[in-house]
């Protein structure tokens, strides 16, 4: 064994380590091809561009083949500069060049581990592995990620990143625990593709991709949408319009078809003999994402608006360690409601979905300032159009006033709460409805905010701060007396000193206690 | 309840000043002036309205504020779930001796902040806190 780098050489020689430390591995060598491949599609068109639209002048020769050989470098010390390795007690990782990067996660705070092959990963069978802690992730950081190992790499550090974790407890049948095979709580039905057209993904896509084109137009000096619109403005039609909406909500449907295969292709929700859940979807690119069960707080159903209008719904799970991005905490894509109901009983282990519950209504002041909330900024929008637009301005916002009252009508019959032996189960929005069932252990704080109005009104807004999810999920424009006999009620303890302390003292502040 | 109870709240004062050139149309003179008064309004109410709301307790359990003014919310945090705490005093606060103690929760959104405390209630905060945290078994989240 060599002695470590870093060791100044002037010491007389350490005694040799007895233990042997475990090697340094290096990202899979394939990568060097796959980089280049992933950032390369995006560079794609402008090299082209940059190739085709002169006389192939020798500057223009240059600057590509200096792009690509800049792509091959960059990648190449990305690969030279990267080694990871993992002992007993963590996980380390360093990287990068200019900017070293030493990153060491003790193994028994990994939380989820997060599997992804973006196609040009899947040609040379390749995995990017994301590991998840308990803390929460702010912009930018992004954990521990190691891009890329392959897929065999992959999957055997998925199993012993967490087995660890679990080992406690499965003491009682060592090696035996892995044979056992692994529980499908859901799988992808073909039936479920009705859900795709309702959620809107399609028109995403088109945003995106008219995004991007419209990005390559600038900088070939053409400004079509800057065209169209001055077009538009000169040549006032209604069918014009009329049908440009109908095109365009033709092809999101269309689109979201495939689209919807893409992201879910081969759905599978499982439980893991070692105490985890396992999620792994996607056609082209492949996602993999797994949860301590442990670390799992409680569900959310999301219900958007169209995809509730068609009994639909999709589980999100509540839990530490997984960032939002990319939608790895998803458990369950848009599915019937039953499903998702099932998925969230499954995976929480109870008798009776505690999303099912029978919620309590809020009082009507909350529909009073659900309404105003959603009017009133088309109202004064309208308001401001007619005294300083040109006339034709001011009806668009006014002929919107009558859905936002609707959508404001509908957030009111959403909001509702309740709570059982382990869960509080909150319900919140109109056009994304959901229904978060939250673990009353995994609460770990409140934050009750009145404003003046709801002051006025007797309503506040409870959150229950946790460090899972979201990390706050709010029960809005609860009554005063109710919202607090609630969070007492959810957590005994942590309120009722101050609810009794601020009683006598402060008065004022929390009279109907 | 047998804790002891700390009833100290200050607030700074934020104070903005407002700058605007002077030139001749009549509505930027007019713009200037309702910002003048809004300012002065706001300086005068704001802080001593703040003042009259915030409160702030903790026992051995959990820490707890209110805080705000037109708009007001508690933050309950219990001991048992703490992850750091924080003291952060800016020039303001350095001129008149005070400081604002962080105290920060597993979760993202859950800090509890109480500002404007004596220096030394700041500090004897902190210890207290502190001690009582470390007595507290589990990984808080």
């Amino acid at each position: 064994m060599s002695t470590p780098p870093g060791v100044p050489t002037g010491l007389p020689a350490a005694p040799e380590l007895t233990e042997p430390v475990p090697e340094w591995h290096r990202l899979n060598v394939r990568m060097l091809l796959v980089r280049p491949l992933n950032e390369g599609i995006a560079l794609l068109v402008p090299i082209a561009v940059l190739l085709f639209t002169g006389n192939g002048e020798p500057w223009r020769l240059g600057a590509s083949g200096m792009t690509v050989a800049l792509i091959l470098a960059v990648s190449y010390f990305a690969w030279r500069t990267t080694k990871y390795r993992i002992t007993d007690e963590k996980v380390e990782l360093h990287t990068g060049l200019l900017t070293r990067k030493q990153l060491a996660v003790p193994r028994d705070r990994i939380r989820t581990v997060d599997l992804t092959s973006k196609p040009g990963h899947r040609i040379f069978g390749l995995s990017a592995v994301r590991i998840g802690t308990g803390q929460q992730h702010t912009e930018g950081t992004d954990g521990l990620t190691l891009d890329a190992v392959s897929s065999e790499e992959a999957a055997r550090l998925r199993q012993l990143l967490l087995r660890k974790v679990v080992a406690p407890q499965a003491t009682g049948e060592p090696g035996a625990t892995v044979e056992q095979p692994s529980q499908v709580i859901s799988q992808l039905d073909l039936k479920w593709l009705r859900f795709a057209p309702l959620s809107l993904s399609g028109l995403v896509a088109i945003g995106a991709v008219f995004g991007v084109l419209s990005n390559y137009a600038d900088d070939l000096g053409l400004h079509p949408v800057q065209d169209l619109w001055e077009w538009v403005f000169s040549h006032p039609s209604v069918t014009f319009i009329g049908g440009a909406v109908i095109a365009l909500a033709v092809l999101s449907l269309v689109l979201s078809v495939p689209l919807y295969v893409l992201q879910f292709w081969n759905y599978r929700l499982t439980r893991e003999p070692n105490g985890t859940l396992h999620v792994q979807r996607g056609l082209l690119t492949t996602r993999s994402v797994t949860v301590e069960e442990q670390r799992l707080r409680g569900v959310d159903i999301q219900e958007p608006l169209l995809v509730r209008a068609g009994r639909g719904a999709k589980t999100v799970a509540v839990t530490t360690g997984l960032g939002t991005k990319g939608e790895s905490n998803l458990l369950l894509p848009p599915a019937p409601l039953s499903v998702a109901h099932q998925v969230a009983r499954d995976v929480l282990k109870v008798e009776d979905d505690p999303t099912t519950r029978k919620l309590r209504r809020h009082p009507f002041a909350a529909l009073r300032r659900s309404l105003v909330r959603h009017v009133l900024p088309w109202a004064v929008i309208t308001a401001g159009l007619a005294v300083w637009a040109p006339s034709w301005a001011w009806p668009i916002p006014a002929v919107i006033i009558p859905f936002a009252a609707l959508v404001g009508w509908d957030n009111y019959r959403s909001l509702g709460n309740a709570l059982d032996e382990s869960y509080l189960v909150t319900r919140n929005n109109s056009l994304v409805r959901s229904t978060v069932a939250l673990q009353r252990t995994g609460i770990i704080g409140w934050r009750i905010r009145r404003s003046f109005f709801q002051r006025r009104s007797g309503l506040m807004t409870i959150g229950a701060t946790t460090a899972a999810g979201a990390g706050v999920y709010h029960v809005t424009d609860v009554g005063e007396a109710d919202g607090l006999a609630l969070a007492d009620a959810a957590v005994p303890g942590l309120l009722r000193p101050f609810l009794v302390e601020t009683s006598t003292v402060e008065g004022q502040a929390e009279r109907n206690v | 309840m047998q804790a002891a109870a700390f009833w100290l709240v200050l607030f700074v004062p934020q104070l903005v000043v407002f700058l605007l050139v002077s030139s001749p149309p009549t509505w930027e003179l007019a713009l200037l002036v309702a910002t003048l008064v809004v300012g002065v309004v706001h300086t005068a109410v704001e802080p001593s309205w703040r003042y009259r709301v915030h409160r702030w307790e903790t026992t051995p359990d959990a820490v707890y504020t209110l805080s705000g003014w037109l708009n007001q919310e508690w933050r309950v945090a219990p001991v048992s779930r703490i992850q750091t705490i924080d003291t952060k005093r800016g020039p303001f606060q350095q001129l008149l001796g005070l400081a604002t103690v962080t105290v920060t929760t597993a979760s993202a959104a859950g800090p509890v902040e109480i500002e404007g405390l004596d220096h030394e209630v700041a500090q004897q905060l902190v210890v207290e806190l502190t001690n009582t945290t470390q007595a507290t078994p589990g990984d808080a989240t």
